[in-house]
């Protein structure tokens, strides 16, 4: 049996029997199914990848089943597998077995484990659909698939309203993209007459420059169908406009949020526009608008990151953030770039977000950092992959010796950015040094704020249910903890956080390895004049930008390095040396901090743009359309006449016989003079 | 057997029904499940036997009557679908009449009649048998309405009534004057027959009036929701599963083979409301806190992508039509028995009196779950095979229409999953739902089937497909002549010099 059929579908099979069997079958053994699984698939998918990397595999596709046949639209179940499903192979696996282990510790005390695995296995089936598909419906599919997931672990705690309501915000703000996606399949299905994908790329330049109709204007075909399956992106990657989704989504569990909010789901948008690549660059404008998007969203997201408490939600507004740089560079016209920069966030996001899941886990569910503080000497390990993960985010790195996995790839965006000499190109350069900046000094600030200082913790509502529940055991946590400093004055309110269990460090430790040498080890293949071989033309890949980047001027290579040290150092400064600074800042620019904190105020615009409108016209569009006009003079209407008739035949049947015979004669008259009178 | 194997399927229920109609009330239900699932079984003998690809026409019987009135049945590929549609829902409905027992034997004999009649639409190739069929269907869902409803019974039934009658007067006249013209009450051969352009617009008005109500298009709609609120449980799979398929049956039977040149110039109306139908009935949707209302008002949305899609004159709309007709039977059949199941064990249909059902009703979530996805068109059900045909077919004749029945899928999601969520997140609130059991046996039996063929549909619909693909070509043919041209004006590329390698345009400038 070919290796990608069990890859793919053991994820779907296990999730089967662990979702179905369900309570009967029981936590252990619907763990273990899952994770068995994904271990399996993970160890299957990096050979794949490693011939991929040695230039020793073919791009193959796998059938597996007839789908639909409707005319001339045509497409079936089957499975890609080329450098670029390699890519996507080794992460969406890596990152998924690591979770499920990771999750065994984290959701140790949930009573609905099964259904827990159940969900996060059939992500990564819908997920491996996605990258493996060869045609854009199946792609949909795969899409549609993630959001479905997505949709059921963000509700995954359903009693907690604000779960289910960010669960269904996920979705219907997805199926916003998603209508723009849809619309670009139909779009692309009339003017090549496929939705095969490689039957598209090869097709697409030979219909550069001619136009097409659509919602009634002329625009240029390739610009508005790859605007169209754009929109699908923005939706998933949640850029600028549809990002509203991904912070309240933080509201799934933590595993979730690395896999699905970090690592894998959110950059199947960047997958599509790097897959769909060789399309892209059949239009300029396009690729413009791609890149002004990304650009905008990697800034916008970053300034918010820097105001939140939410440990969650600073990442994810980093992970927002991100996605815009790799929206950059496939703008540019680097999806080499892109997909690099996809792969080593994959590794050093899930580790970022698995690190706060420990955190989260250390401190009693307690998400709020203004209540943290103090704790790397008692989360070390933690501490130490977090640290990696920063490192790794931040860029940290000397040219031509060693760096962090983002090292290479932030800075290779960079400098493609720059190179492409667009207009586009140098505004997505310089929003992305400025957000560099601004993700140095998060990133830093929520590592002083977490595991530096004093400890803050007596504040936390959560950390004083714990430690009120452990007095009412016994008082025996004092009993043998050495940890030393538990004095109710000094912060801790007397509690001991403790290291997570080893089957979530495991997975910290793993990751941690990623964001340190995945950069090093990888970005030869994938970025390095040579590495033409390498992506054997699954994406655009340009020698001539690749060549343009090594050229850039040094300055723009130790860029990124100087905003890095000055967001570490604004971070230090405001957070260690004078942690009063914040609070006087926004003292002095409250406006535009009550601006940022509450996220340019999206929610709200939408809220008073979309979601009122909607039930107020639903609304009017029920009682006064349905019931007061259609029923009022439709049906209702037709039966107040017929009332009023047989009223007025009732006066009529008056029982009098004289009565009948006048209306009798009558009517006799008028019809023999009707028949006289023709 | 095969030679009158339709007039058998027709046969079999209409005698259950007088059985049922002499014997006590358990027997009756008995006998009532023993017919449909016969039924059932000769259904798949048919679908069996049918030869893909054969002749247009199969399983055709004649019996002269009277006046040239004939017993004429034959079906396509297109009534075979529907007709098993209406026999793998029936038992079901049969299944889901547990709770009633006022007059059990009258009730499961009005089903059973009303098995036949549906039958009796898509097999007949007789004008006026066609006829007799259509509207004798309404007499027992009329009954079972007025009979074993709900409070306001008599109201929503009369509706109903009311609504149904103005067009089915004036397609009977039309269907007179057309034996008048062609000299013949043959549907196949009506089906060829090309009818002056000017009579054809009035014909065409005269069915839409009957059809329109049946589908139902807005603003037509109204008698729907009142009719599936007060309907028994097994009346609104019936009414939500078959009989809403009949208008668009006779779209695709009627109106479009028969006056292909009428419909073209009158497919900017079914636009135009079908249009209006997918955002007003989904906002409405959106306001209900009745599970059946919306659901109704969900199907209104559901029946304006059928019209979209038969009216997109070609391959992808019909077939996307079809398969959506096929699919919401399936899907909102089982979204209603959903809310049987919660309504027979609460007694209310308000949602906010459930909430937290997925902690005691995990299999029912799981289900219902399904089900809302597939209403909501996700892919791998059958919802988005059909939603995605239909809308592609749509997108060739007009990007405006697509873009705005397109909206439905957003909003679709919208009002689905609030509902879901209304009804199974959140905590337990009420004591008495809280306290409700999960899926029975019976109910299981009842839901599984249809939650696997909502899967197969949305993974291989090719075996539904398969067998209507020659009917649609050939309609597809038909329609030709009358196909109105797409609003993309799509025009020839002007690729630049030296194929396909594309430098990135941006380079330019670093020269």
């Amino acid at each position: 049996m070919n290796p990608i059929l069990l890859i793919v579908f053991l994820p779907l099979l296990a999730s089967a029997i662990a979702g179905l069997g369900n309570r009967a079958l029981g936590n252990t053994l619907a763990k273990s199914v899952t994770t068995t699984g994904l271990f399996i698939s993970c160890a299957l998918s990096w050979p794949i990848f490693i011939s991929f990397v040695s230039g020793h595999a073919e791009p193959q596709v796998v059938q597996v089943l007839q789908w639909v046949r409707s005319g001339s639209l045509t497409f079936d179940w089957a499975l890609r597998v080329d450098t670029l499903t390699a890519i996507m192979l080794v992460v969406i696996t890596t990152v998924s077995a690591l979770v499920h282990l990771y999750s065994w510790g984290y959701m140790a005390e949930d009573p609905d484990q099964p259904r827990f695995f159940a969900y996060l296995s059939l992500f990564t089936f819908a997920m491996l659909m996605l990258v493996t598909a060869d045609n854009l419906v199946q792609m949909f599919f795969g899409w549609e698939g993630v959001g479905l997931a997505s949709y059921l672990l963000i509700g995954f705690w359903f009693r907690k309203p604000s779960a289910s309501a960010a669960a269904i915000k996920a979705f219907v703000v997805n199926r916003v993209g998603d209508l723009g996606f849809m619309l670009g399949i139909f779009g692309t299905f009339l003017v090549f007459n496929t939705v095969s994908i490689p039957e598209i790329l090869v097709r697409a330049p030979s219909m550069a420059g001619s136009t097409v109709h659509f919602l009634g204007m002329q625009w240029d075909t390739m610009t508005i169908l790859c605007i169209l399956l754009f929109i699908g992106a923005m939706g998933k990657s949640a850029q600028l406009g549809l990002h509203t989704w991904l912070p309240d989504a933080m509201e799934g569990p933590t595993p979730v949020s690395a896999l699905i909010h970090a690592a894998t789901m959110v950059t199947a948008g960047v997958f599509m526009v790097c897959r769909l690549s060789p399309m892209f660059q059949t239009s300029e404008t396009a690729m413009h608008v791609v890149t002004y998007v990304g650009a905008a969203t990697l800034f916008f997201a970053a300034t918010i990151g820097t105001t939140q408490w939410d440990i969650k939600r600073v990442i994810a507004y980093s992970t927002c953030s991100q996605l815009g740089y790799m929206f950059v560079a496939a703008g540019v016209g680097a999806p080499g770039a892109a997909m690099f920069h996809l792969f080593t966030h994959a590794f050093f996001k899930a580790l970022l977000f698995l690190g706060a899941g420990s955190v989260i886990h250390a401190m009693h569910h307690e998400q709020d950092m203004r209540y943290y503080g103090g704790l790397r000497k008692h989360i070390p390990l933690t501490y130490y992959a977090m640290l990696a993960g920063t490192l790794a985010i931040t860029g940290l790195g000397i040219v031509d010796v060693f760096g962090f996995a983002g090292f290479y790839s932030k800075d290779s965006i960079l400098e493609a950015a720059y190179a492409s000499a667009s207009d586009s190109g140098r505004f997505g350069f310089w929003m992305g040094i400025l957000a560099a900046l601004l993700t140095s000094f998060y990133s830093w600030r929520l590592v002083f704020l977490t595991f530096y200082g004093k400890p803050r913790w007596v504040q936390s509502e959560h950390i004083q249910h714990a430690v009120h529940d452990a007095h009412a055991h016994g008082d025996h946590a004092h009993g043998h903890d050495d940890h030393g400093h538990a004095h109710d004055d000094d912060g801790t309110a007397g509690y001991h956080p403790h290291e997570s269990p080893i089957n979530m460090l495991i997975p910290l430790g793993v990751l941690t390895l990623g964001a340190i040498f995945a950069g090093y080890l990888f970005h030869h293949s994938f970025i390095s004049e040579g590495a033409g071989h390498f992506w054997q033309g699954s994406v655009a890949f340009s020698e001539e930008l690749i060549h343009h980047m090594h050229g850039v001027p040094t300055w723009v290579k130790w860029a990124p390095f100087v905003v890095m040290a000055l967001g570490f150092v604004t971070a230090w400064f405001a957070y260690i040396r004078n942690p009063k600074l914040p609070a006087a800042f926004v003292e002095q620019l409250g406006v535009v901090h009550q601006f940022v904190f509450n996220k340019w105020y999206f929610d709200e615009l939408y809220d008073f743009l979309f979601v009122r409108p909607a039930f107020w016209l639903g609304d009017k569009f029920w009682k006064l359309g349905d019931i007061g006009l259609i029923d009022r003079f439709g049906p209702n209407g037709a039966a107040w006449v017929v009332a009023q008739g047989s009223r007025a035949a009732k006066k009529v049947q008056s029982g009098y016989l004289y009565s009948y015979a006048l209306v009798m004669l009558l009517g006799l008259t008028a019809a023999i003079s009707w028949v006289m009178v023709h | 057997m095969l030679n009158h194997i339709l007039s058998l399927m027709l046969a079999v229920p209409l005698l259950g029904a007088v059985a049922c109609l002499l014997v006590d009330g358990r027997t009756a239900r008995t006998v009532a499940l023993v017919a449909t699932l016969i039924d059932l079984a000769l259904g798949i003998v048919l679908w069996s036997q049918f030869d893909v690809g054969g002749a247009r026409w199969q399983f055709q019987e004649n019996a002269a009557l009277f006046a040239g009135f004939s017993w004429k049945l034959g079906i396509d590929g297109i009534a075979l679908m529907l007709i098993e549609l209406s026999v793998f829902l029936m038992p079901i409905c049969i299944l889901a009449s547990a709770s009633i027992e006022k007059r059990v034997g009258e009730y499961m004999a009005a089903f059973l009649l009303m098995e036949a009649l549906m039958i009796g639409v898509f097999a007949a190739q007789d004008l006026y048998l066609f006829y007799i069929m259509f509207e004798a269907g309404l007499i027992p869902m009329y009954l079972i309405i007025g009979i074993w409803g709900g409070v306001d019974r008599i109201y929503a039934s009369y509706k109903f009534f009311l609504y149904t009658l103005l067009g089915s007067v004036l397609m009977l006249i039309a269907m007179l004057w057309m034996v008048n013209e062609a000299g013949t009450t043959d549907i196949p051969t009506l089906m060829e027959y090309n009818f002056p352009v000017e009579a054809q617009k009035w014909l065409w008005l005269a069915f839409f009036a009957s059809f329109a109500v049946k589908m139902p298009m807005w603003p037509v709609h109204t008698w729907l929701p009142d009719a599936h609120v007060q309907a028994p449980t097994a009346g609104s799979v019936i009414l939500a599963g078959v009989l809403l398929k009949m208008g668009g049956y006779g779209f695709i039977r009627f109106s479009l083979p028969m006056f292909p040149e009428a419909s073209a110039h009158f497919a900017w109306v079914v636009f135009a409301l079908s249009m209006i139908a997918v955002v007003v009935t989904s906002l409405i949707a959106l306001v209900q806190s009745d599970m059946k209302k919306l659901i109704a008002y969900s199907s209104v949305a559901h029946m304006a992508i059928v019209t979209v899609g038969l009216f997109a004159f070609n391959v992808q709309g019909l077939e996307g039509a079809m398969i959506v007709m096929l699919s919401h039977g399936l899907v909102s059949g089982a979204l209603f028995l959903c809310v049987g199941v919660i309504y027979d064990r609460l007694h209310t249909r308000e949602i906010n009196r459930y909430g937290g059902l997925s902690i005691n009703m995990p299999k029912y979530a799981l289900f219902f779950m399904l089900f809302t996805m597939a209403s909501v068109g996700l892919p791998a059900t059958s919802g988005f095979v059909g939603e995605f045909l239909a809308l592609s077919g749509v997108y060739q004749a007009s990007s405006w229409v697509a873009f705005v029945a397109g909206t439905g899928v957003i909003l679709g999601a919208g009002y689905m999953l609030y509902l879901y969520r209304r009804i199974a997140f959140g905590e337990q609130k009420n004591a008495d739902a809280a306290a409700m059991p999960d899926l029975s046996a019976r109910e299981l039996v009842m839901l599984a089937p249809i939650a696997a063929a909502v899967l197969w549909m949305g993974v291989y619909p090719e075996s539904f497909l398969a067998p209507m693909r020659q009917d649609i070509a050939a309609l597809d043919a038909r329609l030709s002549q009358a196909r109105p041209e797409g609003d993309a004006k799509l025009t020839a590329g002007k690729p630049k010099a030296a194929g396909e390698h594309h430098e990135p345009a941006q380079h330019e400038g670093a020269h």
